[in-house]
């Protein structure tokens, strides 16, 4: 028990640090690569909180196809691929930085006082339960989400298409 | 191991995606650190799913679901500022002030 919460807090620092990376580098790949890290290093999490699925969910979804979807944004976008300082905007900085570190005080009080109990990290799987839930209880909302995901494909390809009448006649 | 220092990690996730959207100024940054929130939530409702050993696994599924919804997010959010870019030559937020009186 004692290796695993070295793991985790192992862990919990890797993800802060490149969350940090994230919005604090000057250049936009390597935000995109330090996601990366930070969702793998969630990943990790979800497994030691036996929750193997989830885990598994966000490494296909997010650092399959989001990551991807991500880049080609920044390329089709044209944002300067190396080091530039014209990505912040120096002037919000002290009023953001002033205003996330007011919040996590915030949620850093509450959650304290709030909750004091231990994880149970548990050895058994639950992939089998949670598909058994997924397909019986939350059937519904299962094949709706999966709506929303068809909804949303088809308005970003017509969105992004090119040769759209409607678009060429309202240029803005 | 306590719970604890996974909520406040979560917390500061938070934070840190909160500065990023408040600082970036381009456009696909912006949603680069509204990645990072929904990551947040999604920590604490698998690190609650945990802490409860909920038999019904409804923080799993919620997080399962957030994935989803997050990924179609990011499909038309990209779709839209490709669009903003066709017209304005630019990803830079700040120029994007039609709406603006």
């Amino acid at each position: 028990m004692e290796t695993l919460d070295i793991i985790s807090y192992f862990l919990l620092l890797v993800l802060l640090l490149s969350g940090i990376k994230v919005v604090t580098t000057s250049n936009v790949i390597h935000a995109a690569i330090f996601l990366v890290f930070t969702l793998a290093t969630t990943a990790i999490l979800f497994i030691l909180l036996a929750a193997e699925f989830v885990a598994l969910v966000l490494i296909l979804v997010y650092i399959g196809a989001v990551i991807v979807l991500f880049l080609f944004g920044v390329m089709i976008t044209r944002a300067p691929l190396g080091p530039n300082a014209e990505l912040d905007n120096d002037k919000n900085k002290i009023f953001a930085a002033l205003l996330s570190l007011s919040i996590f005080g915030i949620f850093t009080f509450i959650l304290i006082q709030t909750f004091d109990s231990t994880v149970v990290i548990s050895e058994g799987t639950s992939t089998k339960l949670l598909g058994e839930i997924l397909l019986s209880r939350f059937v519904f909302p299962f094949e709706l989400v999966s709506f929303v995901l068809l909804g949303a494909l088809i308005g970003g390809i017509t969105l992004a298409r090119k040769d759209n009448a409607l678009i060429d006649e309202d240029q803005i | 191991m306590s719970i604890q220092p996974i909520l406040i990690a979560a917390a500061a996730l938070f934070s840190i995606g909160i500065y990023g959207i408040l600082v970036r100024r381009n456009a696909v940054m912006v949603l680069l650190s509204i990645e990072l929130i929904l990551n947040s939530v999604n920590i604490n409702f698998v690190a609650f799913n945990a802490l409860l050993s909920d038999v019904m696994l409804n923080g799993q599924i919620f997080s399962i679901f957030i994935i989803t919804v997050a990924a179609a997010e990011v499909g038309i959010g990209l779709a839209i500022v490709l669009m903003l870019f066709r017209n304005r030559e630019t990803a830079n937020i700040n120029e994007f002030d039609l709406m603006k009186w």
